[in-house]
C-alpha cells in the first residue's frame, strides 16, 4: 500500500504554513513570513498578530496543494501543530484543520510542535529509534533521547537562554547585524579566542543542563571595561570578544553532548546516531566541535538542513503520518494547548538551580 | 507629584529571585510590573523566579525573546510574561492583545519603553542596572498607585 498523502499545518509562532508529504517524500513545503503575507494582501498587516494566521493558513494551504499539484479531496489525513505556541495562532490551525477533516471525512491528527522538530532527522535522514538529538529551537534547548513518535526523554537543557539567543544578544551588545549567530561568527574568524576569559556555565555541575545567560553579563563587563580604558572598541577587540564568545558557546555545548552521548550510548542502540536541529548547527565552530565527537564515538552525525529546522510544516506532516501509522488519531474535541512538554516525566529547568516558591 | 521610590542593591542572582518570589505572593490579576535594564541587567532571571513561585507544578519559563509573549496559568491566576524589544510601534502592543491582558492577568513586560503611553498608569516599575560588584545589580523600584506604598516597602526591608 503506498504511503497515505498528508497535509501538514503550522501556525505556533510567528511562521505561517502548509505541507503536502508522502512518506517522507515532501511534494510542497509553504511557509509564509511577512513578504509573502504583504504580497498577499497588499498591505502591511502585522506579522505578529495571532489573527494574521487565521487570514494566511488558507491560502497557504491552497499553495501547497497547487504546488503539489493535488486537489484537497487527495489528502488522506490532515495533521496540524495543536502546541506549544502562542495560542491564538495554534487555535487557528487547529480550528481550520478540524474544518478541513470535517468536510473531507478524513482523520485529523494533533501534533506536538516540538515532535515535528524531534523527529526531523527521521523525515530528512531516515534515522532508526532511539537516537540523540540536541533540539534548539526559538526560545527552546534540550538534550532528547528519541524512541519513538511520541516517546521522548528529556536528559536536559538549557535553564535560561538558549544559544542562538546569546549569539543574538551578544551581537547586538556588540553593534553587530542580527541574526547574532552569523555576524558573530564571522566577526570571530581569524581572532583570539583565548584573550577573554569567559566562563564556561555549569561545566562544573554533574548533567546535562546548560546556561548560556552569564555569558551577556561576562561579555558586558568585557565591553565596558575596554570602552572605559580606551574610549571606545577597535574592530579587533570586538574580533576577540566574538571569538572568545563562540568558543565558550562551543566548549559548553561540545561538553554537555558529551555527556549526553555517554548516557545514550549506555542503552546500546543498534544504529547509534546523533542529530543536531536548529540555527547553531550552522556554525562552523560549534559544528565542527560535535561532529569530531561524534567520530570518536563512533555516533553518525546528522544535521537536517535549516530550512527544515526552522518552523516548518513538513515535520508536521511527517511526525503526523507517523502518529497515523501508530493508529493516533484526534477528535473534534482536539484542543490547542499553549504548552505541551514532550517528556512528561522530566523535572522542569528552574533558573539559578533554586528550587521553586513552593519547595 | 514626585512618584514613591525605593532603590535597593541585590548583591547576587539569589537575591533578585528571593525579591522576585516575595512579590510574586503579593500579585493578583490586574497588577502589571514593567521590567526595564539593558541586556544582562537580570530582567528574565527575575521574571523566571516570580513565575516559578507562581506555579505548581513548576514549568519550564523560556525567554520570551522569540515568541514575545508567553502565557502562564499560575496558582494567582493568568499571567503574561512579554518581551516587547522587537517591536517598533505601540501598535503592535496592541495587537498582541497586552492592553487586554494589563486587565486581566499578572503582566510582567520587558522593553516597556515600547509601550509608549500604553503603558498603565498603576504599573510598578522596576528598573535594572549594572551594580558596583561583579554579580551585583542596582534595583529602582517607582510607582504611583497607592496599591504598590505597602507592598514594596515590605519586599524591601
Amino acid at each position: 500500500m503506498p504511503d497515505p498523502i498528508i497535509l501538514g499545518l503550522e501556525s505556533s509562532c510567528d511562521d505561517t504554513a502548509a505541507a503536502v508529504l508522502r512518506g517522507r517524500e515532501i511534494l510542497s513545503s509553504v511557509v509564509m513570513g511577512q513578504t509573502e503575507l504583504h504580497a498577499a494582501f497588499g498591505g502591511v498587516v502585522p506579522e505578529i498578530a495571532a489573527r494574521a494566521h487565521a487570514e494566511k493558513l488558507d491560502l497557504a494551504v491552497e499553495q501547497a496543494l497547487a504546488e503539489a499539484d493535488l486537489p484537497l479531496s487527495g489528502i488522506d489525513a490532515i495533521a496540524v501543530t495543536a502546541g506549544p505556541g502562542l495560542i491564538g495562532g495554534v487555535l487557528s490551525g487547529v480550528m481550520l484543520a478540524k474544518g478541513l477533516a470535517a468536510g473531507l471525512g478524513k482523520p485529523l491528527v494533533g501534533v506536538n510542535h516540538l515532535a515535528g522538530h524531534a523527529l526531523t532527522p527521521r523525515l530528512t535522514d531516515g534515522l532508526a529509534y532511539p537516537y540523540l538529538m540536541l533540539l534548539v529551537s526559538g526560545g527552546h534547548c534540550q538534550f532528547l533521547i528519541v524512541r519513538g513518535a511520541q516517546d521522548f526523554t528529556r536528559l536536559g537543557g538549557t535553564i535560561d537562554d538558549a544559544p542562538g539567543e546569546a549569539f543574538d544578544k551578544t551581537a547586538r551588545l556588540l553593534g553587530l547585524p542580527q541574526p547574532g549567530g552569523p555576524s558573530v561568527e564571522s566577526a570571530a574568524k581569524g581572532a583570539d579566542e583565548s584573550r577573554f576569559r569567559f566562563p564556561r556555565p555549569l561545566l562544573d555541575r554533574e548533567g546535562c543542563d546548560l546556561s548560556f545567560s552569564g555569558l551577556k553579563t561576562a561579555l558586558l563587563r568585557m565591553r565596558d571595561k575596554l570602552v572605559a580604558a580606551q574610549g571606545g572598541l577597535h574592530e579587533a577587540d570586538r574580533a576577540d570578544l566574538c571569538a572568545g564568545f563562540q568558543a565558550a558557546v562551543r566548549d559548553v555545548l561540545a561538553e554537555k553532548t558529551r555527556r549526553a552521548l555517554a548516557l545514550y550510548l549506555d542503552e546500546a542502540p543498534a544504529v547509534p546516531a546523533f542529530a543536531i536541529a536548529g540555527g547553531v548547527a550552522a556554525n562552523g565552530a560549534i559544528r565542527g566541535a560535535l561532529e569530531t565527537l561524534c567520530a570518536e564515538r563512533g555516533v553518525t552525525f546528522t544535521a537536517p538542513p535549516l530550512r527544515l529546522c526552522t518552523d516548518n510544516a513538513a515535520m508536521i506532516a511527517y511526525a503526523g503520518g507517523e502518529l497515523l501509522a501508530e493508529g493516533e488519531t484526534s477528535d473534534m474535541a482536539l484542543s490547542a494547548r499553549p504548552r505541551w512538554p514532550l517528556d512528561r516525566a522530566a523535572a522542569p529547568l528552574l533558573g539559578s538551580g533554586k528550587k521553586g516558591a513552593k519547595a | 507629584m514626585t512618584s514613591p521610590r525605593a532603590a535597593l542593591t541585590l548583591t547576587s542572582p539569589e537575591a533578585t529571585c528571593a525579591l522576585a518570589r516575595r512579590l510574586a505572593t503579593r500579585l493578583s490579576p490586574g497588577d502589571v510590573l514593567l521590567l526595564s535594564g539593558g541586556i544582562g541587567a537580570g530582567k528574565t532571571h527575575f521574571a523566571r523566579c516570580l513565575i516559578h513561585a507562581l506555579q505548581d507544578p513548576p514549568e519550564d519559563v523560556p525567554s520570551p525573546t522569540f515568541t514575545l509573549v508567553q502565557v502562564y496559568d499560575t496558582v494567582a491566576g493568568e499571567l503574561w510574561h512579554a518581551d516587547l524589544y522587537r517591536l517598533s510601534d505601540p501598535d503592535q502592543c496592541e495587537e498582541l492583545g497586552l492592553a487586554d491582558a494589563f486587565e486581566t492577568a499578572i503582566c510582567l513586560v520587558e522593553w516597556p519603553d515600547r509601550l509608549e503611553d500604553l503603558a498603565p498608569a498603576d504599573a510598578l516599575s522596576l528598573s535594572f542596572d549594572a551594580g558596583a560588584a561583579e554579580d551585583s545589580r542596582a534595583l529602582t523600584i517607582d510607582w504611583s498607585d497607592a496599591r504598590w506604598d505597602t507592598i514594596v516597602p515590605e519586599l524591601t526591608t
